[in-house]
């Protein structure tokens, strides 16, 4: 079957990999670019308008923390003037309600802030800093200068019951929009997996009750729902195909297909300072070798699903089956089914409420 | 919900018009809307100034061609679409 090539939709640029914290499940790579290898401005500005030529609409501007960037401010104003929705993923941390008015005078149209959680206590051990406090600060600045907002939760073992406590934090903020992400096992959450992995009680409870929520709230705040994929029937469409909708460049200009793919052998990634972002959307070999359905193994390659979970998440795929080609393993399909379940029979063996002793979390370091 | 005609919507917090290589766009928090015709025009009049009855008079004349009342009644959806997803909000 040939494969037409849409034009990709979002950016995201992960702007550094620095960050003041040390969530237990963060998505950046195990080995993280330093400060010395980051994008200047110039280059940024560069790919913002490659990127709206190419038909991008919105840039994601993530990390690390992108505040860590002094330049902050200067790359929101090249990417609105390229024509892009700028949408800043931040922790709130550094923030001063001086930096955000700057923020939004120079064009920013949506925050998500992240909060680890509801209480103080479990918020600040799974981000390894004492940074709740402040986030609630940012709340309240963010309702003053009436700029957009999301709230962003990762959800896991040990907040999953906070989502009622979530969810009034959101009604009492500006929030029009909730993102409840559970965990995607990847890098530094698969080291973690054992202390973040909810028990399949706990994940069908909070399912029923974002499924009330949503109805209630309906026309005033959006709830998005990221189900934990372990617990799935199906996968995901990671990132809505390999190389179809979403791009992502790292702190040094690699060019991915999506955060995790560094952990896949073999695949060469372009740099944007060698290359324009249509260039290498159109031709790099790390986007072209999942595209389409010519990789696909059996049960993927005569599946009716095919074209709407893409075979799943190549990563994960790499990450449990030790084959990136391979039918993601979550998929109750795949013929490596049974270790997904193996994994979760021994998570539920453990009762959440009794954990007494602080997990040996493995925290996310902070790159020079 | 149905929108009240003497509400005026305007686009929500996080919500405006873009355009990409010659396509008129709504864009929402990680989202966007390819606009062409009939939702172009309804979208630019969501500017908290016209009321859902002006845009429902406004759009039947510029496809007077089509029924009167299925024109309204796909504004109206419309509308109600976009308030569910965040888009627009409606003042009184």
């Amino acid at each position: 079957m040939t494969f037409t090539l849409p034009n990709p939709l979002a950016l995201i640029a992960e702007l550094t990999h620095r960050c003041p914290l040390h969530c237990v499940y963060c998505s950046n790579p195990l080995e993280m670019q330093s400060r010395a290898n980051e994008l200047p401005t110039e280059v940024w500005s560069r790919v913002f308008k490659e990127a709206a030529e190419a038909g991008v609409l919105q840039a994601d501007f993530t990390g690390g923390e992108p505040l860590a960037r002094t330049d902050i401010v200067d790359l929101i104003r090249a990417a609105r003037a390229a024509g892009l929705y700028v949408n800043l993923i931040t922790s709130g941390l550094p923030m001063e309600e001086a930096k955000l008015a700057a923020l939004v005078e120079a064009g920013l149209d949506h925050i998500q802030l992240s909060f680890q959680g509801t209480r103080e206590n479990t918020a600040n051990e799974i981000s390894g800093t004492k940074s709740h406090a402040h986030k609630l600060r940012v709340l309240e600045w963010v309702k003053r200068h009436r700029i957009a907002l999301t709230l962003n939760f990762v959800i896991h073992r040990r907040n999953i019951d906070q989502l009622e406590e979530m969810v009034a934090l959101a009604e009492s903020s500006s929030a029009t929009r909730i993102e409840f992400a559970n965990v995607q096992y990847y890098g530094w959450a698969f080291a973690n997996r054992e202390n973040l992995l909810p028990t399949r009680q706990q994940v069908n409870d909070s399912v029923e009750f974002i499924k009330r929520e949503q109805e209630r709230l309906q026309g005033k705040i959006r709830i998005e729902f990221v189900v934990p994929d372990y617990y799935a029937k199906y996968p995901k469409p990671c990132m809505g195909g390999w190389g179809r909708k979403l791009l992502l460049i790292t702190p040094s200009g690699d060019a991915l297909p999506c955060h995790a793919a560094q952990v896949i052998p073999g695949l060469l990634f372009e740099n944007v300072k060698d290359r324009s972002l249509r260039e290498i959307w159109e031709h790099s070999a790390a986007f072209q070798k999942f595209r389409g359905e010519d990789w696909m193994q059996e049960p993927c390659r005569t599946c009716d699903r095919r074209e709407q979970d893409f075979g799943g998440c190549r990563c994960q795929a790499l990450l449990l089956a030790g084959d990136a080609s391979a039918t993601d393993p979550v998929c109750s399909l795949s013929p490596l089914h049974p270790k997904i379940d193996v994994i979760l029979n021994e998570m539920s063996t453990a009762p959440p409420g009794q954990v007494v002793l602080k997990p040996a979390w493995l925290y996310r370091p902070n790159p020079v | 919900m149905t929108p009240d005609p003497n509400s005026r919507p305007r686009l929500a917090p996080g919500c405006r018009l873009g355009e990409n290589n010659n396509q008129r766009v709504l864009l929402m928090p990680e989202r966007a809307l390819r606009l062409n015709g009939p939702s172009l025009e309804i979208v630019e009049r969501c500017d908290g100034k016209h009321t859902v009855g002006q845009i429902v008079a406004d759009l039947q004349k510029i496809y007077s061609k089509a029924a009167s009342e299925k024109v309204e009644q796909d504004i109206l959806g419309y509308l109600a679409l976009l308030h569910d997803q965040r888009a627009l909000d409606f003042d009184l």
